[in-house]
């Protein structure tokens, strides 16, 4: 406790609460109204309408919709296998090695967006290996800028695991691959569910790769969010922008119901 | 320790560490061999001969300086705002505390998972020429001119940048602050220590772990962002992952593209390592995401 005086504490939370509200909660109120918006003339707009919300829901932005949502989901489920598998095998490695390749997995989360997109259209438009223009390639960019995330998300929960149910389980008799199914990652599904959200609500918003290396036919939500604003059809882009959070906001919420036997310790 | 109880009775051979050298060869053949090429693109001609003729011609020109120097200029300026913005609400929320603090910074959290563009829209909607701002202030005063007029500008993206890179030091920083022994203020206060005192004296050390990590990964963040400075789309306001882009698929041009790609890489790179010293040194990690 700070400020001990009641009209202190009322004078700076008055202040917090313009604060957020310009700085958080205008942004996302002036998104949704414009995105319901039929006419904007005066200071706010007006003659509210749902055709935004049905011109994004067909068409090309349905199936843009369809491309961003299937593209998380095949990015996510790569990267959720490749980060735990990268963790967990980093476990029994010595200090110096295992130090080493941690860095190597984390990375890719340092590099722009832009310049991931740029080395695999220069990397996979040759053969032997030729995807560019294919959707793979999609694939692929969100697969790089989302694996650091998975891994890091992993690696903390096994690092909080306890060693002493593996061990446990190890005396009595469990073989490795046994241990793994029904020890560790029951343990560690909170961690692994967490992952896999945070990977995909990235994957949802990701841009910078996406524009360098995208098929035509495979756009996603935010690459064709950026073509209607650019065009100028900037309540189309609000609906689509709305679309876009509302999709990840409903996954996110499904994934977090998923009922995970070993409550979080 | 775990690892070392774990590994501790196993028979001699030891082959585990061979089940690393599958997602290594994932993230060899998909990052750092598409890496490797572009430096090789950029610094090469055309017969694997190194040759910086490349570099020459792309250091010349003043797209690229004014590139690199707006790069650097909004990636200073959004991360000390971060600072800044993440301190105050931080500082708030954690020592005057009411009843919804809980929920407010949970809200601002969740920025760190939508897309970052959407506040550039977002401040087209609010700040830009027809914006709301805007028209509330010419009905008011009767101005023929929009009279705010930043959007299309530097500041337009610091400040867009600032709104979503702060929940990134605002996180370490209410994890630091939950750790101050509340005891430890309400003694200072009342053996007459003021607010500010309390401030300097006993919170910002006990911040100052946190304020580094987190602005370390603003600055990297902010150097990296591509989709705010896309959308707000300004032509003063280009920076190196734009003039990557630009090049690359506006103009179809990879080896300047790779050029610029190498020196973005470098800048980002060394960032990273920054704020990889700096959660060694002096903690923090809970910056969380990276």
């Amino acid at each position: 406790m700070l400020v001990w005086s009641r009209s202190g504490r009322s004078l700076i939370l008055a202040f917090l609460a313009v604060l957020v509200g310009v700085v958080y909660v205008a942004p996302l109120a002036i998104i949704l109204m414009a995105s319901f918006s039929g006419e904007w003339n005066g200071v706010l707009p007006s003659k509210p309408t749902l055709e935004h919300f049905f011109s994004a829901l067909t068409g090309d932005s349905g199936a843009q919709l369809r491309a961003s949502i299937i593209t998380g989901m095949v990015a996510s489920s790569f990267a959720l296998v490749v980060g735990t598998w990268s963790a967990l095998a980093l476990r029994s490695l010595p200090r110096v090695p295992r130090r080493i390749l941690d860095l190597a997995f984390f990375i890719p989360s340092a590099v722009p967006s832009v310049s991931v997109g740029l080395g695999l259209l220069v990397a996979f438009s040759r053969p032997p290996i030729l995807l560019n223009g294919t959707v793979t390639i999609v694939f692929i960019a969100h697969f790089i800028l989302i694996s650091a995330f998975t891994y890091g998300n992993v690696s903390a929960g096994l690092a909080r695991l306890s060693p002493d149910f593996e061990q446990v389980a190890e005396s009595l008799g469990a073989r490795p691959f046994y241990r793994l199914c029904h020890v560790t990652l029951p343990m560690i599904l909170p961690y692994l569910i967490a992952a896999f959200s945070l990977s995909f609500a990235l994957s949802m918003g990701e841009l910078g790769a996406t524009v360098m290396v995208y098929p035509p036919g495979w756009a996603t939500i935010p690459v064709g969010i950026f073509t209607l604003t650019d065009r100028g059809e900037v309540f189309e882009g609000a609906a689509m922008s709305m679309l876009l959070i509302i999709s990840t906001l409903v996954i996110l919420l499904l994934l977090s119901r998923i009922p995970t036997k070993v409550a979080s310790r | 320790m775990a690892d070392a109880a774990i590994a501790a009775p196993r028979p001699a051979p030891d082959t585990s560490w061979l089940w690393v050298v599958p997602p290594l060869s994932v993230i060899g053949l998909l990052f750092f061999y598409p890496l490797f090429l572009i430096a090789r693109q950029g610094l090469t001609d055309g017969k694997d001969v190194i040759t910086f003729e490349h570099f020459a011609t792309v250091l010349h020109t003043r797209q690229f300086h004014s590139a690199m120097w707006n790069t650097i200029e909004i990636a200073l300026m959004s991360s000390a705002g971060c600072v800044a913005l993440g301190f105050v609400v931080a500082l708030i929320l954690s020592f005057v505390p009411f009843p919804g603090s809980r929920e407010i910074a949970r809200f601002i959290d969740t920025f760190i998972a939508l897309p970052t563009f959407l506040m550039a829209l977002a401040f087209t909607f609010i700040y830009g020429s027809a914006g709301v701002l805007n028209g509330m202030l010419m009905d008011l005063f009767g101005n023929t001119a929009p009279p705010v007029d930043f959007v299309y500008s530097t500041w337009g993206v610091v400040l867009a940048e600032v709104t979503v890179f702060t929940p990134f030091v605002l996180r370490p920083l209410l994890a630091a602050f939950s750790l101050i022994d509340t005891a430890q203020i309400e003694v200072a206060s009342s053996l007459g220590a003021g607010p500010w005192r309390i401030i300097r004296q006993i919170i910002f050390p006990a911040a100052l772990p946190a304020l580094l990590a987190g602005g370390s990964l603003c600055l990297l963040l902010t150097v990296n962002e591509f989709g705010i400075i896309l959308f707000i789309g300004a032509k003063g306001v280009i920076t190196l992952p734009l003039l990557v882009y630009d090049k690359a698929i506006q103009e179809g041009d990879y080896t300047p593209a790779c050029v610029i790609a190498v020196i973005n890489v470098v800048l980002s790179l060394s960032l990273y390592s920054l704020y990889r010293v700096v959660i060694a040194r002096f903690g923090g990690r809970n910056a969380g995401v990276v």
